[in-house]
């Protein structure tokens, strides 16, 4: 066994995941073979509204090669529906914030209506994927259409069509925070303006769609499910539910996972259905996604238009902030008011804003369920509030970096209590950081903004337009309830931890082995990471939300620690010494101050075995193992500011990145090249979905984006190089200092590049206040206003022009 | 998605092909690169009851030049063109087009008698095949015919050939030595199919321009010569307002199409700008060649 | 009639064969007859670049292409990088700048990354973000897949005995 050399904490140690992945011997969900294995494909609506007059399966069930064609209304009969939310809001949070919620419970298979385009109707199992297809090719519905609800404000209008009739509203929830006085605050304020904005409708779009199979053993009545999730312990719950085994027969794997990024972050019905088929068949069923289904099926994300006021004096300083909201969330709400409250809860971000006041519905609408994906419910806040930053600035002549810093949270004001609660129903306290330091540092990194305001003016001479965009957030990172950890020592010394936290490339397997070779002194190769796996340990929240370094580090820590206790006690019996002097060292415990006297650890975890002549001392049991779950008391604060540099092409459209910076801090860095991994991940996802992706439906409900020709993930050729500067302010609220970071990146480069692109075009006094920002937008915005040689002073309203700053 | 099924048939001549064409009477497809074809069956948008696989028949993608004229067989595929070096030289608009198409890898399996026969609108080289009033040799059972470019192409994804007819060889005259050319192309991702983009083809005279070819790809339902623009340009000369007038004339003279990637008042707005630049760039890329 | 058809071909350099119907995916034969799950599924339409493979020397997509169509071709995937447990200097340069994190588009992106080396051995970065743009990749930003490949480029000339500039 080789020697720890600590700490491993903070360094850029390689990925033990890498080699299987860089030769092909990943497991993902699509390469497992189970014997006698079939294969399943779903039905899926082709309209967007209809009811359900019948489901013919008597052709498809006939094709040779098929085992069994289901539709929703035997389903039904079997199964239940899943529970009207996966992501429940604690009590701390429902008794104080007021809110209605009206959610819907989505079964297995359509069965009454059908209520997007995508939903599944019909499952077929067959011998392979291709006959399965083939059948369900000669599946035959006959739905009568109804009208098409497309827009949440329609869904909201008197007398829309219910999607859900016996909810009587498409209003599946709706809540609203306040802080101080906003209307006294809006009416005294000496300047108001408003504008709406919105976010529009993408997806993570993982190169790896979903994917579920199942194994029924019929000796222990017990079912395996290997699904590309994110929440295992959340498939293992409902799916124990629904078939009405008990969760000890459940067990729920997720195996190497391409991607997932939250829209693998929920149960959805496929999860329940082909465990069902499994246990029906007495044979392995498998399902994986196509894209085109994944467009029509998977979970989509963000679209949310704003209504936004915002009141501030003659020094930029806002002082009082309204936002009326409303998001699509499409046919179903798995997670609830999760996303929409992130929402609310993130808008003032890092800036000190006294009255404010945050509304939000949710509406039901004919289109692919709403839920989480990397941000959830924050770029589209910080999406506002950014724009509203630079408009502010550009009513008052000023530079938007000097607004954000008059209006940034200093850092002798932290920890900062926003004075709102967080969705755990814990005051937001923004717990440590240095919001200005944040930004000065981004703004260094782009050259100033100087520099930047003499070359734009260069460059315009030329007819070139440049254009400078901030944008900065914070982030509420490792929210609970809770996350577990058991760490056993094995007798051969090796570390073992198990969690319910799942990797779908994060890089979980180093960054644990890490932090367990620094609480052990142990080499992270002697340090055995078992993640996503039910069986592993009882309980687990899973991976989103920016939360596993933070969660799965302090469960770690704490089980370190009953498990360390009873470790000295054991060597202090072998070493014949009081466990006081004793410290760990070197892959074992050892007596301080005297090299020699060493006990493996795997000395300590053999006596630590239960039976005869085993080396425990009186009252100490057998085992050298500990589950800890540790539950947050709330979030801890990441933060970034984002700076870009774009060269807007006004006959064309086109937006160019001429120059990205991120400035980040995350606390404690654990590994600093997957940090920075995550952070360019995130800022390309961003990127892409401002200037590229989409999820456009036409009036009937028909997704105009059928597959990646449609759907426009940035290509290398779309994504800027990054330039990335960190600090380090680390977080008070868990032992190791740790804060998220997975989901940052993706949070501010809608709000970057829409203002670089606003700053670009200031001659010609046009605003983006919508996502995304498209060529053809641009041209049509700058074809009618011939640019002006000098910016002229603005006037009120929509439009208008910047004063130039600086 | 998986394709539906079909029966395979792999000819070892050209005759056996279109013997296999007929008898399907329009229900077979010939299988030439497959970066078109098999995506849409695989969408099963496409499920022809039979596959008429080229890829096994000999001599159909030879490069040849002979009395002016590059014949290219069907069959070439994209990539094998780009690094020919006799394309390089006698045709460098297609050359330069192929940066273009797609990605290296589609290239690797697309054909150009592929690409012509699937006339996408938004497709380089039709628009290359157009504004080098190349043609394409095509053969059925009862024997071949020659198409030019303007008779080709009828409308997105139709040409004039029939069912059981098949592409057999690209021609194309050779460019002059001198000519000025340039592609400009607008597509959201680089290797993205063309929202906008014009081919230009010049043969500057000092000031005066004696021949202009100017043809379009994404802008209309099939590609198009912009003729009375290049009529400008051959009047006028290769000035900053004439080359001005004739991006104005391009724009005027387009059809496009509206969808979700485009409006077709954008389109037209773009065939103006492009136009303009491919101009200016083929002047400029041929003066550089004429003086570097 | 589409009776299944058999299939001889080489993949990795060693002669393999399988049997299939003429409309089984290349991809599909590869991972299911022939048991090579290296090679991913991403969208069966031709876009990301995961199912990249080498088709006799050059990338092709393989959710592009019929089993039927390999008869008798010599195929590389990721599989057959690697020479044992010797990691290809591409592969290790991936490894040393962290260019993959779940590692779906991995084994299509070190394809198209080779391929292109193949016709540009020596690019710059922006050659580069070129070349690659026929893989997409969701989880990295490409940041250091770029870095990598030059890197591996670098590696691969020098294996072969070019100097450094």
């Amino acid at each position: 066994m080789s020697e720890g050399r600590a700490p491993h904490i903070g360094r850029s140690l390689l990925r033990r995941e890498d080699r299987r992945l860089l030769t092909g011997r990943g497991q993902f969900i699509a390469d497992l073979e189970l014997p006698r294995m079939l294969h399943a494909a779903f039905v899926r609506s082709p309209v967007a509204h209809a009811r359900i007059r019948a489901v013919d399966l008597s052709v498809a069930a006939a094709v040779p090669g098929v085992a069994l064609a289901l539709g929703g209304a035997h389903l039904v009969q079997e199964l239940p529906p899943l529970p009207d939310t996966q992501l429940s809001l604690p009590s701390k949070w429902t008794s104080h914030v007021e809110h209605e919620f009206h959610n819907p419970q989505q079964p297995g298979l359509a069965h009454d209506k059908v209520r997007h385009v995508g939903e599944a109707i019909a499952v077929i199992v067959a011998e392979s994927r291709y006959a399965a297809e083939d059948a369900a090719a000669l599946v035959s519905l006959d739905l009568d259409a109804l009208p098409a609800v497309v827009s949440a404000e329609a869904a909201l209008a008197p007398n829309a069509p219910l999607i859900h009739d016996h909810l009587r509203t498409n209003m599946f929830g709706a809540f609203s925070i306040t802080k101080g006085n906003v209307n006294s605050a809006m009416a005294g304020a000496p300047h108001r303006l408003q504008r709406r904005f919105y976010h529009h409708r993408y997806a993570a779009m993982p190169i790896e769609c979903r994917g579920v199979a199942a194994l029924y053993e019929p000796r222990t009545d017990a079912i395996t499910i290997w699904s590309a999730t994110q929440v295992v312990h959340w498939v293992r719950r409902e799916v124990a539910a629904i078939l009405g085994m008990p969760e000890a027969r459940v067990r729920c794997v997720a195996l190497d996972v391409g991607g997932g990024f939250g829209v693998k972050g929920h149960v959805y019905p496929e999860d329940l259905v082909i465990p069902f088929l499994a246990r029906r068949l007495g044979r392995p069923v498998r399902w994986i996604e196509d894209r085109h289904e994944h467009l029509l099926s998977a979970a989509h994300s963000r679209d949310q238009l704003h209504e936004v006021e915002a009141g501030f004096d003659d020094d930029g300083r806002i002082l009082a902030l309204r936002d009326k909201f409303i998001l699509d969330c499409g046919a179903w709400n798995p997670i609830g008011g999760g996303v929409p409250y992130n929402t609310a809860a993130h808008l003032a971000g890092p800036y000190k804003i006294e009255n404010l006041a945050v509304s939000a519905r949710t509406a039901a609408t004919n289109k692919v369920p709403n839920t989480a994906y990397r941000g959830a419910g924050r770029p589209e806040a910080v999406f506002a509030m950014e724009r509203i930053i630079d408009l502010v600035a550009g009513e008052l002549g000023l530079e938007p970096a000097e607004v954000r810093r008059r209006n940034m949270i200093r850092p002798d004001a932290m920890p900062y209590r926003a004075g709102i609660l967080y969705r755990d129903g814990e005051p937001i306290v923004y717990d440590s950081g240095n919001y200005p330091a944040g930004l000065q540092q981004a703004l260094d990194a782009i050259g100033g903004v100087e520099a930047f305001r003499r070359r734009q003016r260069e460059m315009r001479r030329e007819g070139r337009y440049l254009g400078l965009g901030i944008g900065c957030y914070v982030e509420g990172t490792g929210v609970g309830p809770f996350e577990g950890a058991t760490v056993r020592i094995d007798p051969s010394g090796r570390v073992y931890v198990s969690s319910g936290a799942s990797s779908q490339g994060q890089g979980m397997e180093t960054i644990f082995a890490q932090i367990v070779a620094d609480a052990w002194r142990v080499a992270p190769d002697d340090v055995v990471i078992t993640l996503a796996d039910t069986a592993a340990i009882p309980a687990g929240s899973g991976t989103f939300a920016s939360r596993s370094t933070v969660t799965l580090s302090a469960a770690i820590h704490h089980a370190s620690e009953r498990v360390r206790e009873k470790a000295f006690a054991i060597a202090g019996n072998l070493l014949e010494c009081a466990p006081d002097d004793l410290e760990l060292r070197d892959g074992g415990v050892g007596v301080v101050g005297v090299p020699g006297a060493t006990v493996s650890l795997a000395k300590v975890a053999q006596a630590a075995r239960p039976g005869w002549d085993h080396g425990r001392p009186p009252g100490i049991d057998a085992g050298l193992e500990e589950t800890r779950y540790w539950e947050p008391q709330t979030v801890t604060w990441s933060y970034a500011a984002h700076a870009a540099i774009v060269d807007v092409d006004p006959e064309t459209g086109r937006v160019a990145i001429d120059k990205y910076v991120i400035a980040h801090d995350c606390g404690v860095v654990v590994n600093p090249l997957l940090v920075e991994g995550q952070i360019a991940g995130g800022t390309a996802q961003g990127i892409g979905g401002v200037l590229l992706e989409e999820l456009p439906y036409d009036s009937e409900g028909q997704l105009l984006a059928g597959s990646l020709a449609d759907y426009l993930v940035p290509t290398a050729g779309d994504v800027p190089d990054m330039t990335m500067v960190h600090q380090h302010t680390p977080s008070p609220l868990n032992p190791l200092g740790v804060k998220g970071v997975g989901e940052g990146g993706a949070v501010a480069p809608p709000a970057a590049i829409a203002n670089a692109i606003c700053d670009a075009l200031s001659p010609f006094g046009v605003e983006f206040n919508q996502t995304p920002i498209k060529p053809e937008q641009i041209v049509k915005a700058v074809r009618p206003a011939r640019p002006s040689p000098r910016p002229s002073p603005r006037a009120r309203g929509e439009g208008g022009t910047r004063a130039a700053g600086g | 998605m998986k394709p539906a099924k079909f029966d395979y048939y792999r000819p070892g001549t050209i005759d056996e092909a279109v013997v296999i064409l007929e008898r399907y009477e329009g229900d077979a497809r010939v299988l030439a690169g497959g970066q078109s074809l098999v995506p849409m069956m695989n969408f099963r948008l496409a499920t022809p009851a039979a596959i008429v696989d080229l890829n096994h028949i000999p001599r159909l993608s030879d490069i040849a030049a002979a009395d002016g004229v590059v014949r290219i067989g069907a069959m070439a595929r994209q990539r094998q063109i780009e690094f020919a070096p006799l394309v390089a030289e006698r045709l460098p608009l297609l050359h330069e087009a192929l940066r273009w198409v797609g990605h290296l890898p589609t290239r690797t399996r697309g054909t150009i008698g592929g690409s012509i026969a699937n006339a996408d609108p938004a497709a380089e080289i039709p628009m290359v095949l157009q504004v080098l009033g190349g043609e394409v040799v095509v053969r059925d059972l009862q024997g071949g015919r020659r198409i030019g470019a303007p008779d080709l192409f009828l409308g997105p994804l139709t040409t004039s050939l029939e069912p059981s007819e098949i592409i057999t060889e690209v021609r194309f005259p050779v460019m002059p030595p001198g000519t000025a050319f340039a592609i400009e192309e607008f597509a959201r991702r680089k290797g993205d199919f063309a929202i906008a983009a014009i081919a230009a083809v010049l043969v500057p005279e000092g000031e005066r321009c004696r021949v202009a070819r100017l043809a379009t790809a994404g802008v209309g339902p099939v590609p198009v010569r912009l003729r009375e623009a290049e009529a400008i340009l051959e009047e006028r000369g290769l000035g900053e307002a004439a080359v001005g007038a004739a991006a104005e004339k391009a724009a005027e003279l387009v059809e496009p199409m509206s969808d979700h990637n485009a409006s077709a008042d954008y389109r037209r707005h773009l065939t103006g700008v492009l136009t303009r630049r491919a101009v200016l760039k083929a002047i400029k890329d041929h003066q550089h060649a004429a003086t570097g | 009639m589409p009776q299944p058809v058999d299939i001889r071909l080489t993949v990795n350099g060693q002669a393999r064969e399988g049997r299939c119907e003429p409309r089984k995916l290349l991809v599909d034969f590869l991972r299911e007859e022939l048991g090579l799950t290296g090679t991913h599924i991403g969208c069966e339409h031709g876009i990301c670049g995961a199912c990249t493979i080498f088709y006799n020397g050059e990338a092709a997509r393989s959710c592009l292409m019929f089993a039927v169509q390999a008869e008798g071709a010599e195929l590389i995937t990721v599989e057959g990088l690697a020479k044992g447990e010797e990691l290809h200097p591409m592969q290790q340069a991936f490894h040393e700048h962290h260019a993959l994190q779940c590692g779906f588009c991995t084994p299509g992106m070190l394809i198209a990354a080779l391929d292109y080396l193949k016709i540009n051995p020596d690019p710059s970065e922006d050659e580069i973000r070129e070349g690659i743009s026929a893989v997409l990749c969701r989880c990295t930003g490409y940041v250091n897949i770029v870095k990598a490949v030059k890197a591996g480029a670098a590696a691969m000339r020098r294996e072969a005995g070019q100097p450094d500039p």
